[in-house]
């Protein structure tokens, strides 16, 4: 069955963290949407890869300048790892019952890339994600990087375990914002919505 | 032992203590992961005084896979044993940003990327 949504409403959104609205299309940019659906999770998780690999191909071909080798090496590998973490976590939070459509957005520019992916999240989730996003803001993230890894140790299923992030953050140098927002939906339901924002600097030759 | 499937091959030798891992690693959370994590503490304990973690060919890790290895290493920390040795691929760019953090969890690991 079609949902349709009426359009994001902007006057209740949340800003966290390095946030840069979408800017207007007169960059490179790449869209890629998932439709809702009722594919199980698992089944739809080896897309996550693919889309991920996707990205990292695509973006490979705008960096050809002579002498970029391990640049275009360097980027390629990180823009697949991001790209899988964002969407993992898209997947892993997404709301089911908001049937509303996941993207993810790639905008390239000279010095730096811009990933945008917005997805529907879960309202009881939203609270324990924005504390995760103020300590992530706010404590010293190697020493948060190695305390999550000691905690994740000793817990046999750790859910949210938000290392995707402290990855992004630590080991590639990423910076990140997020914007949490409304939409309604034609039936009246209001939507929860995130729009996770990771800037990369692109390293010259 | 080996876990293999289109995407990666897990392998332990038993006869050269050690564990290769070879392709793209994007389960989706710890039960995904739980067959590799236990060929590596079985390895662990198999191996009292070596054991080499051959990573030269894993082109991809997620987040997920990074947790399995931390667990891992952490495993060996509390065990006190055996020596684990990690070699990578510099020309894989993630080994060279992530692989550094294990030895922060276990400061007696060896890491070589060639």
């Amino acid at each position: 069955m079609d949902s349709w949504y009426t359009g994001v409403r902007t006057q209740n959104a949340q800003i966290f963290g390095h946030y840069i609205e979408e800017p207007p299309n007169n960059v490179e940019y790449l869209v890629i949407g998932f439709s809702p659906s009722s594919i199980p999770l698992k089944q739809r998780w080896r897309n996550n890869g693919l889309s991920a690999d996707f990205l990292a191909d695509y973006l490979q071909t705008f960096f050809i300048a002579e002498d970029a080798g391990d640049i275009q090496i360097s980027i390629k590998n990180a823009v697949g790892y991001i790209a899988n973490e964002l969407l993992e976590n898209a997947m892993k939070f997404n709301d089911e019952t908001a049937h509303f459509p996941t993207s993810v957005v790639l905008r390239l520019f000279s010095d730096q890339l811009i990933f945008y992916v917005t997805n529907s999240i879960k309202p009881e989730s939203v609270e324990a994600f924005q504390l995760f996003i103020q300590r992530l803001l706010s404590e010293d993230l190697e020493e948060m990087y190695i305390n999550q890894l000691e905690k994740n140790a000793c817990d046999d299923y750790p859910n949210q375990s938000g290392l995707g992030f402290l990855t992004m953050l630590n080991d590639y140098a990423a910076q990140l914002g997020w914007k949490f927002d409304t939409v309604n939906h034609d039936t009246g339901l209001e939507v929860t919505i995130v729009t996770t924002m990771v800037q990369l600097n692109v390293p010259t030759a | 032992m080996e876990i293999k499937t289109e995407d990666y091959t897990v392998r332990y030798d038993e006869a050269t203590a050690t564990v290769s891992c070879a392709g793209s690693l994007r389960l989706s959370g710890m039960e995904e992961y739980a067959p590799i994590l236990h060929m590596l503490n079985e390895a662990a304990e198999q191996q009292t005084d070596a054991l080499n973690l051959d990573l030269r060919n894993l082109e991809f890790l997620n987040s997920s896979g990074i947790n399995v290895l931390s667990k891992f290493v952490i495993n060996v920390r509390q065990r006190k044993s055996p020596q684990v040795n990690v070699q990578g691929s510099k020309k894989i760019p993630w080994q060279g940003k992530s692989l550094k953090n294990l030895q922060r969890l276990l400061p007696t690991l060896e890491l070589s990327l060639e």
